[in-house]
Parts: structure tokens; C-alpha cells; sequence
């Protein structure tokens, strides 16, 4: 491809992203509410006449159905549009499948998904697919090429499902917004919310990982993990307002007091967002102005992620933020605390109905700082001796993925460490995209499988699926044949994999 | 208010009849016995001892009065000093003559203060000049001198656990010389001084017999001296210094106990513990010489509890003249007409009683509120087990409700000990076993103490009725259990299964599967069978457990029969043959077992393969495709045919 090199390639970007309630608008019963998905029937038809003249007579009703649009200054009538062509779809396919309404539409230039988390709420997400633009000679302008295929539906499926998830650790559900301050407060917490997380959504780097959203976990001996158990108790018996801690290392979670559901979400927020955040401090150099205030204070290295920046200013705010998970009847709503010293963070949750005062931070600042250095002191021996005693790690032939559906393991050696922008991974994207499609495959039967894949550039994929686990990896032998693969699969599971079950 | 009394008197005292001008009574430490002498034996002589058997009762002419009278060890020869000079000796071996002989000592113009039996035949004579050590020949009626040593005594002390003499010497007798025996030999041990507090002038007797006092704790023998309070220092009180005496070497003043008080004391060891009875205010004091104290010099010993007086005594009346309705007198204690001997006597002449002095633990309990400080404290004891026990209960529950880390504590001195003693086990059954000819003898079975708190007393006792506890919230119920686990690890302890049950059951019966996914993530909870077993029996309520459960089957290694059995309970026949094939197990393995499960699937495909796939095994170890008769396979060949037809078969091969 020697023209190629000056093509130009665009990579997957996020067009529009809207909220919409189809019951807010005109509803049925009323005057022209049977009208309703009709008219949306019609714009899908681009039967442009009777649209402008319906929408000229609807928009107002039509425009409460939106609860939040991205990007905000797109022109209202193209609002409605949009949102009325999502809900005619919807109502469309619903007519030959109840229960599974569509969650893709595939267009030439872009793909829309739709995602109803509660009852008659519904967030759509347009996604512009990847396009190469290719000059042409002569002064024509360049032509551009969609790649419509490139796109997973399963990864973009994940991320909206990810970023209403997001939405309820921090606010709760829809409802309860509804329940206590009408649409207005719903509306006004959708504008504060997504107008920052869409940022930090990079639709580019989005990949297999987004479809697990998985926790990866740290890997430690039983006697340290024992001393944490043992911390994590002590701390909740003498600060009782404790009720549910989490404890990580590395970004690596260790110990979850919260529920698998609600620490996958926790997690993704930490890992990709708070520490993050935070990392860049205590990379700096010594004097750097960037290092925290650790003056006064030689005892431990403790200090707060959330809340007090400096404990010792008298100006400090005792605000930390509040998440939403689920509790025996509905959901209940935490101060959450992040504590880090050196690599070990522990989150402490306190019910929201607790003003969290200065004392307290003092106590918890005074309490588990110098215990959690001790302890992050320890789990990096720990692991250094363990490290040592299982050799060093060769570079192995091999790159893969393992998750597993029953406790949200993740493992990847296909990713690089995680940063607040990007995910960068090591592989191709071809190659990733070609794990999507098998993890596709693997989720339409329920029976454990295997398939491995030739690609075209000389790697061998293959996809394992055992029980609930999945494992997924990227052969780079050239000349190898299917046996032989099958062999070094085989030969991978059994020592890297040793302490599980996985079936051949 | 509790019982606080932590010391009390032996319920079943030896009853003696009490001294009189007509009955003399005296006391042999060595056998503990008391000799009552009445009329200087003409009217008999009645000794009594800690049991039956050691009880005599006999007649002997008055030859005078009787000045100390000591039966040999075992009641062998019986030996009488009536005179300073001599001792007079009569034979209570049955067959041997019973007249009298007498032994004079042999340093002229010594008078013979006293004498100890050191072994059924061996005697010592202390004079005021020196000792005397013979061996009696009961047969012979004679006795022969095997060593001897001039010295100036004032007075002397005997340690019968250990067969030490401890003679009093120069002017103040504060240089104290002991003399250890044994199988017929003496042994000069390093001579030492006291320190006085005051130094009298001029010199004269100032150390006292009855300040001086030898007993072993815990194994090592002391020397005790108890220093008065003196104005002229500023000490605020009176002490009891120590001084230990090593077989070998040289005597060191080793620990100060300090008293905090003034006036007339008294010791006994009970337990390892040294008691200090205090006469003015009728209360007693303990100390314990392994006891740490963090806020003193080293070696120097506050009381363990706050002085409290002996449990009150009532003497019940006994014998015929008892009469059922008489309430029991009471009996006053710290009396003056008290004797107290080493380890732990006290007699009361007057009465006629003899007691043991005994340390009751539950008492303590209470008095001592430092819970790691109780129990450094109750695991020295000897009837130690149910009390600690009981603290352990009652920190975890109740008013006296510990923190976390005082649980903690407890638990890691309780399995301190218990680690201790697997180890002692541990290295006993090596030396056992790597034979004799290694000279293995030396190595004695470690004895199990009853601070050997292991895993099933904890169960059994404490755990599990905790754990029953609907008052007690499971968060700490499961710290708890966790904090146990946590120190057992740390001690190098294998956690028996029971104790991981009961945390499944905790977190099971509180919905707690998260967590206890976590824990069995981590491995907190050991792989065994019983325990993936119960994991499997989880399923229901918990799927994910039926992952865990072939995990830990998988890593136990022995366990691949469970593995296929679990796999074709759930229908996954070609998984269970694909697994049993990697592990090398398919030859053995029962064709039967595989061709139900897959004909219950009702998957004719799936049956053919499985078929299939057992033919070709029997013609490759066979060399015939067809199933023994030993199978049972029949009824599914029979079935095979019915389905496929008889050419599917495979047939034998023909070489």
C-alpha cells in the first residue's frame, strides 16, 4: 500500500450522546399522542414533509423528553430529530422482539447504541466509525473511506452500560433524582455529570477489557493478606462509623467489603480516574512543589485522596464524595474516603447521614496512617520475595487476557498500566478486535469452547472458554501449526494457570 | 462484688493431733510429714503425710526428749535426735533389727544442730562446727562417714527437691554456703553473700533463719531473702531479693520483689508463684518471676494482683463427735501460731492441721485488667485450661468485651505456647524415628501442659458458642474468627478444618458469599476435600462456589475422581473425559460410570462419542474393542446397537 502512506486515518470518536425519556413528552392518550412513534416511523422514512410540519407542532412537548444532549449546541430541532429517530427505532424493532429492543444501529458513517437502564429511560450513544481519508490527485477532494466494521458492539455496549453505572455510583438511580426533585434535578445532575465524564471517555482505546470490567487483583500471600483482613477489622471496630472498607495495592484491589457490583464500578473509578489523578505527585521529584505536605507529620505517609487535601490547614473542607450501591432494601449512600500511603489505599465508606468532622479525619489521619505504611511496607517485601522466589520474569512468547465471570478477575499482559488519558496496549488493534470477535462467539452459547484463529499477520489467537473463566492469547510464532499452538496453549495453562481449573 | 480471694487453703487438710505439753509435734519437709510425739514416743508416735501411705503410727522408748525426728526417704529408717551430740537410728524395714542404734558426731565438742535424709540411706549431720555425711547400714546397725566439712554454722536450711544445704556462716551470717548431695557424693557449691541493710557494730548474728528461705521456680533453685524495711534507708518498703543458685557457677542476686509494705512476712512458692503472706494486714501478695513489668528496672517485680487475704476457712468437724447441725468454725488466719514451710505449707500446731497452700486462678480474672498481662500470667499456671478458656470467652462477648487487638494478643500468646509444644512433638517423633543409634534417648516426650490451648479447645469451648451468639454482630464475630486464623498462621500452625467451617458458616448464614469468595481467592481458607465438598453443597444458594470447589480439587491433586464425579453430575461428559485423559486416569477409569451419565444426557451424539471413545481405549489396551464383562457395560451396548446398528460397532481389528 504505497499510497497509504499518506492516508489519513481517524480513529472511533463520540458524535452525540443523549438521555431521553419517551414518556415526558406527549403521552399517549392525549390529543396526539398515537401520533407518537409514528411520527418517529416517519422521520426514519425521511418523509421530510410531514416532519417539519409535526415538529413545528410538537417540539415543545418533544423537548421534554430530552433529559440531556451532548454536544449541548447542537440546534433543538436536530435534538428532536435525533432523539425521535432512537425512539422510533426502539419502538420498531420492539414490534418483532418485546423483550430485546435493538442495542445497535449500524449506519455507514456512524453506530448508535441503546442502553434502557430503568424503566423508560433511555441513554443513546452515536459513534462515529473509524475512517480513513484518502487524498486525491488532482485537487478532487479526498475521499473517505468508513471502516464500518471495525467497530464491537459488545465494547461500545460495555461502555454506555459503564458510564449509566457510573452516573448511579455517584447520584443513585434516575429515580431517585425524579423522586426527590422532579425532572428539573435529574436533568441539572445529568448536565453536572456527563459534562465531565464525556471527556474523560476515550472511545479509541476501548477494548475487550471494557467488556469485562473487570478487577484485577492483587496477588499476595496468605499471612498479608491475613495482617490486612486483621487491619481492616481493627480499623471498622475503633472507627465505627466505618461500614464497608476496600483495600488496594498497586491500583490492585485486595480486599472488598462492598459487593462484587458495586466494587466493579468503585474500582474503574479509582483506577482510572482518582489514582490517576493522584499518581503524579508522588512520581515528582523530592523538592518538587508538586509532593504532598509531608512536614510535621514524619511519622507515617498517610494522606487523604478525597476530603483534606492538608489536615493542618484551618481552612479545610470536610466534603468527601458521595457514592450510591446497593444495600438489602435499594441503595444506601456513602461519604467515600480514600486513604493512600505509598501504594497501599484503602477506602473507607461512612453513611451519608453522618457529617464527617475534622475530629474524625484527625482520628482515622492518626489511626491509619502509620498502620497502613507499616502494612504497605510489608506487602512490598511480600511481594518482592515472592517475585524473587518464582524467578525473574522471562518475556514470554505470549501475550494474553484471562478474565473470570464469577469474581471479576482480570488479568491482561497486553496492557500497559493504565493512565488517566489512555490505555495503551502492546498488541495491534486488528488483533484486539479479533479477541472482541471471539468473546462475541463465546457469549452465544452457554458450552465451554475453544477457538483459535489464524490472523493475518503471522500471530495465532486463541480463545478459551472454561466454566465462567475466558482466556484469550496472542501467539506470535511464525510457522507454527495448529498442534503445535494447541501445545503451547496447553503448556501456558499449565503453568500459568496451575491453581485453577481449567478445562483442555 | 466477685470472689477475689485468689489463694486459699487445702480442703482436705492433714489432721494431726495438735501440740501440747504431753504432744510434741515436728515437720520433715523432705517427706512432708508430721510427726505428733506424745510423752517423747512412749505413748505413741503418729506421723501423718500428704497421703495414706505415707501415714505410720507407732511406739518407741522415751529416752528422753525429742529434738527432731525424720523418717529416711520412703519411711525406711527412722531418725531421732534427742541430744545435741548424737542421733539415734531404728530400722522400719520389715525383717531387719528394730533396736535401736545411735551415731555420734564426729567433731569433738560439736553439737549437732539438726540433720536431713538426702536419699533412703544417706544422711547429713549439720553441727555448729561443720557437716557430717554417712550412709546407714540398717543390716550392720551402723553407720559410715563418707565425707565431712568444718565449718562455722549458725544455722542451716534444706532444699529437699534439690538436696541442698544451705549452711549460715560468719559472725553476721550473711555468707551463706550451700552443699549439694547426690548418690553419695557432696558437692561444694560457690559460697555467697547477703547484702545487709544495715551493718551492725559490733558484728554479731544479724541474718536470720527465718528471713532465708530455698524453693525452685520454675525449675531453678533460689535462694530467698527477705530484706527487711530499714528506717535508715530510703526504701519504702520491705523486699524479697532472690539469689539463684546454679548447679555450676556462681550465685547471682537475680530478682527484687518489692513488698510496699512493713512488718512480719512470710513466703511459700505455690505454682512457681512466690507468695507473701503479710501477718499485720492479714493479705497475702503473689509474684511471678516471668512476669515482664514494662515500667521497671529489669528483674524487679511489683505484686501480679492487689494483696488480698487467703480464701476464708472453715475447719469442718469431722469424725464421730460431729454433729450434722453444727455449722463448721471458721478459722483464723495469719495466725501467729502459723508455721510455714517450703513449697507451700502451712501448719497450724496448735490446731493440728496442715495445709496446702493453693492458688485459684478465676479470682485473677478479674483483678488483673491487662488481658495480654493475665494471660502471660495464667499460661504459667498449672490448672491453667479452663480458666483461659473462660477469659477467652468473656472477651469476646459480655460486659468485659475485648478490642480487636486485644483478641489479638490473647490469641498469639495462647498459640505461642501451642506452636511451642508442636514443635517439641514435632522434633521428639524426628528424633524418634531417625532411630535410637543416635542416642535418641536423651530426647523426653514433651509433656503436654494444660497451657497447650490447642485448636479443638478453642472450638469446642469458645468458638463455637460464639459464633452461635445472635447478640453479638457478625462483623465481629467474623474478625474474630479471622483474627484466630490470622495467628495460628503466624505460628506456623495448620488451621484444622473445623475452624474454616465455621467461618463458611458465619459468612453463609449472613449472605456473606463475597467475602467469603475473597477468603477462598486468597487461600485463607486451606484446599482440603471436606472443604470443597462443602463449597459444592453451596452451589445452590451460591454458584460461583461450584467454581471454587474444582479449583481446590484441582490443586489437592489427588482428587480427580471428586473432579469427574462432580463434571458428570452436571452432564459435562466429554469435559469429565477430556479431563480424566490429561491426567493420565483414562485407562483406569470405569467405562460404565461415563456411558450412564452420557445416556442420561439423552444426547445420542454425545453417547456415541463417549461409547466411542472407550472402544478405542479397549482396543488399545486390549487389543479388542469390545468391553469385559467385569464392566457392565451391556446394557449400553445394547443400547448402542439400538441406536446406531450393529455395524457401527467398531470391530476388532485384524492384524
Amino acid at each position: 500500500m504505497a499510497s497509504g502512506a499518506q492516508d489519513k486515518q481517524y480513529t472511533p470518536s463520540l458524535l452525540s450522546f443523549f438521555i431521553y425519556n419517551p414518556t415526558f413528552g406527549p403521552r399517549e392518550g392525549e390529543v396526539r399522542g398515537g401520533f407518537q412513534w409514528r411520527t418517529s416511523l416517519w422521520l426514519l422514512c425521511k418523509t421530510l414533509f410531514w416532519t417539519k410540519f409535526l415538529i413545528s407542532n410538537f417540539s415543545f412537548q418533544e423537548e421534554k423528553k430530552i433529559l440531556f444532549y451532548h454536544p449541548s449546541e447542537i440546534e433543538k430541532n436536530e435534538k428532536i430529530r435525533n432523539v425521535g429517530l432512537c425512539e422510533a427505532i426502539v419502538q420498531f424493532t420492539r414490534t418483532f422482539c418485546p423483550t430485546k429492543p435493538a442495542k445497535s444501529l449500524h449506519t455507514q458513517k456512524n453506530r448508535q447504541f441503546f442502553f434502557e437502564p430503568e424503566e423508560n429511560f433511555w441513554i443513546v450513544m452515536v459513534v462515529r466509525n473509524p475512517m480513513i481519508e484518502k487524498p486525491n490527485k488532482d485537487g478532487k477532494p479526498s475521499t473517505i473511506e468508513y471502516q464500518e466494521e471495525e467497530l464491537l458492539d459488545t465494547v461500545y455496549g460495555a461502555v454506555v452500560r459503564q458510564c449509566y453505572s457510573m452516573y448511579k455510583l455517584f447520584n443513585g438511580t434516575f429515580g431517585r433524582a425524579m423522586e426527590s426533585g422532579g425532572v428539573e434535578l435529574l436533568i441539572q445532575k445529568l448536565e453536572k455529570f456527563f459534562y465531565r465524564y464525556l471527556q474523560t471517555l476515550h472511545l479509541q482505546s476501548c477494548d475487550l477489557l471494557d467488556v469485562f470490567g473487570g478487577i484485577s487483583f492483587f496477588p499476595l500471600d496468605k499471612m498479608t493478606y491475613l495482617k490486612i483482613q486483621s487491619f481492616v477489622n481493627r480499623v471498622e471496630e475503633s472507627l465505627s462509623l466505618i461500614k464497608y472498607t476496600a483495600f488496594l495495592y498497586n491500583d490492585q484491589l485486595i480486599w472488598s467489603g462492598l459487593e462484587q457490583d458495586d466494587m466493579r464500578i468503585l474500582y474503574k473509578y479509582l483506577t482510572t480516574s482518582l489514582f490517576p489523578r493522584h499518581s503524579e505527585p508522588e512520581l515528582a521529584g523530592r523538592d518538587s512543589p508538586l509532593r504532598p505536605e509531608v512536614t510535621g507529620n514524619l511519622l507515617h505517609y498517610g494522606r487523604f485522596l478525597t476530603g483534606p487535601a492538608n489536615l493542618k490547614d484551618p481552612e479545610a473542607k470536610f466534603r468527601f464524595p458521595k457514592i450510591f450501591v446497593s444495600a438489602e432494601d435499594g441503595y444506601e449512600e456513602l461519604h467515600l474516603i480514600v486513604y493512600k500511603a505509598m501504594s497501599a489505599a484503602a477506602c473507607f465508606m461512612i453513611s451519608a447521614n453522618v457529617e464527617l468532622t475534622r475530629e474524625f479525619c484527625e482520628q482515622l489521619d492518626g489511626l491509619v496512617g502509620p498502620q497502613l505504611t507499616l502494612l504497605a511496607s510489608d506487602i512490598c517485601e511480600q511481594f518482592t520475595i515472592n517475585r524473587r522466589i518464582s524467578g525473574p520474569e522471562k518475556e514470554p512468547q505470549f501475550k494474553f487476557i484471562y478474565f473470570n465471570h464469577m469474581n471479576l478477575a482480570e488479568k491482561s499482559t497486553i496492557h500497559m498500566r493504565k493512565t488517566a488519558s489512555v490505555c495503551l496496549t502492546s498488541v495491534h488493534p486488528d488483533l484486539m478486535k479479533i479477541l472482541g470477535d471471539i468473546n462475541c462467539d463465546f457469549a452465544r452459547v452457554d458450552e465451554d469452547e475453544e477457538i483459535i484463529v489464524k490472523a493475518m499477520t503471522d500471530y495465532w489467537v486463541v480463545g478459551k472458554k472454561s466454566d465462567q473463566r475466558e482466556l484469550y492469547v496472542i501467539l506470535n510464532q511464525k510457522n507454527a501449526n495448529l498442534i503445535e499452538v494447541n501445545e503451547e496453549v496447553k503448556r501456558l495453562c499449565a503453568t500459568q494457570f496451575n491453581n485453577i481449573f481449567f478445562l483442555d | 462484688m466477685a470472689e477475689e480471694h485468689y489463694l486459699e487453703l487445702s480442703e482436705n487438710p492433714v489432721q494431726f493431733e495438735h501440740a501440747s505439753s504431753v504432744n510434741n509435734v515436728f515437720f520433715d519437709e523432705a517427706n512432708k510429714q508430721v510427726f505428733a510425739v506424745r510423752s517423747g514416743g512412749a505413748t505413741g508416735v503418729v506421723v501423718k503425710g500428704p497421703d495414706d501411705k505415707s501415714s505410720v503410727a507407732f511406739r518407741m522408748d522415751d529416752k528422753g526428749e525429742v529434738k527432731c525426728i525424720k523418717f529416711s526417704i520412703g519411711n525406711k529408717i527412722l531418725a531421732v535426735q534427742r541430744t545435741s551430740k548424737s542421733v539415734d537410728f531404728i530400722n522400719f524395714i520389715p525383717d531387719y533389727p528394730h533396736t535401736e542404734f545411735t551415731q555420734e558426731c564426729k567433731t569433738k565438742n560439736a553439737s549437732v544442730l539438726g540433720f536431713c535424709w538426702t536419699s533412703w540411706n544417706e544422711i547429713v549431720f549439720i553441727t555448729d562446727q561443720g557437716i557430717e555425711f554417712y550412709q546407714v547400714f540398717p543390716d550392720k546397725r551402723s553407720l559410715k562417714l563418707l565425707k565431712s566439712q568444718s565449718i562455722n554454722v549458725n544455722w542451716y536450711q534444706y532444699c529437699p527437691e534439690t538436696a541442698v544445704i544451705l549452711l549460715s556462716t560468719t559472725v553476721q551470717g550473711n555468707v551463706l554456703q550451700p552443699f549439694a548431695f547426690r548418690n553419695g557424693t557432696m558437692t561444694k557449691m560457690t559460697k555467697f553473700e547477703i547484702e545487709l541493710p544495715v551493718v551492725p557494730k559490733p558484728a554479731k548474728l544479724t541474718l536470720s533463719e527465718r528471713d532465708i528461705a530455698m524453693a525452685t521456680i520454675y525449675g531453678q533453685l533460689y535462694v530467698m531473702y527477705l530484706k527487711h524495711h530499714s528506717r535508715t534507708a530510703n526504701s519504702p518498703g520491705a523486699e524479697v531479693v532472690l539469689y539463684h543458685l546454679p548447679r555450676e557457677g556462681a550465685c547471682k542476686k537475680s530478682h527484687v520483689l518489692k513488698l510496699n509494705t512493713t512488718g512480719k512476712f512470710a513466703l511459700n512458692i505455690v505454682d512457681n508463684l512466690i507468695v507473701v503472706h503479710h501477718q499485720s494486714s492479714q493479705t497475702s501478695l503473689i509474684f511471678d518471676i516471668r512476669l515482664k513489668e514494662p515500667d521497671c528496672a529489669v528483674n524487679t517485680h511489683q505484686p501480679v494482683l492487689p494483696a488480698r487475704s487467703i480464701h476464708p476457712y472453715r475447719i469442718p468437724l469431722s469424725g464421730p463427735a460431729a454433729v450434722p447441725t453444727q455449722p463448721p468454725v471458721p478459722c483464723q488466719l495469719y495466725s501467729s501460731s502459723w508455721s510455714v514451710f517450703q513449697p507451700d505449707i502451712i501448719i497450724s500446731a496448735s490446731e493440728g492441721y496442715l495445709w496446702y497452700l493453693q492458688v485459684r486462678l478465676p479470682p485473677t480474672v478479674h483483678l488483673l485488667q491487662d488481658k495480654g498481662k493475665l494471660m502471660d500470667f495464667l499460661l504459667r499456671r498449672r490448672d491453667c485450661k479452663m480458666v483461659i478458656l473462660s477469659v477467652c470467652s468473656q472477651i469476646l462477648d459480655g460486659q468485659e468485651k475485648g478490642s480487636l487487638p486485644v483478641v489479638a494478643t490473647v490469641f498469639d500468646k495462647l498459640n505461642q505456647v501451642y506452636k511451642e509444644y508442636l514443635e517439641a512433638e514435632q522434633s521428639y517423633t524426628a528424633a524418634m524415628e531417625s532411630g535410637p543409634s543416635r542416642g535418641g534417648g536423651a530426647q523426653k516426650r514433651p509433656v503436654r501442659t494444660q497451657a497447650v490451648i490447642d485448636q479443638s479447645d478453642m472450638y469446642t469451648h469458645v468458638l463455637s458458642a460464639f459464633t452461635e451468639r445472635k447478640d453479638v454482630s457478625h462483623k465481629f464475630i467474623i474478625a474474630v474468627l479471622m483474627e484466630y486464623i490470622r495467628s495460628l498462621n503466624q505460628n506456623q500452625i495448620t488451621v484444622q478444618h473445623y475452624l474454616y467451617e465455621l467461618v463458611i458458616k458465619t459468612l453463609v448464614q449472613n449472605n456473606l458469599f463475597y467475602m467469603l469468595h475473597q477468603f477462598l481467592q486468597y487461600h485463607v481458607l486451606s484446599d482440603s476435600k471436606p472443604l470443597a465438598c462443602l463449597l459444592l453443597s453451596l452451589e445452590s444458594t451460591y454458584p460461583p462456589a461450584h467454581q471454587l470447589s474444582l479449583d481446590m480439587l484441582k490443586r489437592l491433586s489427588t482428587a480427580n475422581d471428586e473432579i469427574v464425579e462432580v463434571l458428570l453430575s452436571k452432564q459435562q461428559v466429554l469435559g469429565a473425559l477430556r479431563f480424566i485423559r490429561s491426567v493420565g486416569g483414562h485407562d483406569n477409569v470405569s467405562a460404565r460410570k461415563f456411558l450412564d451419565a452420557a445416556r442420561q444426557t439423552g444426547d445420542q451424539m454425545l453417547f456415541y462419542t463417549v461409547f466411542r471413545s472407550f472402544q478405542q481405549r479397549n482396543q488399545r489396551l486390549r487389543g479388542n474393542p469390545s468391553f469385559n464383562p467385569g464392566e457392565h457395560c451391556e446394557e449400553h451396548v445394547a443400547h448402542f446397537k439400538q441406536l446406531f446398528g450393529e455395524q457401527a460397532l467398531m470391530k476388532p481389528s485384524t492384524v
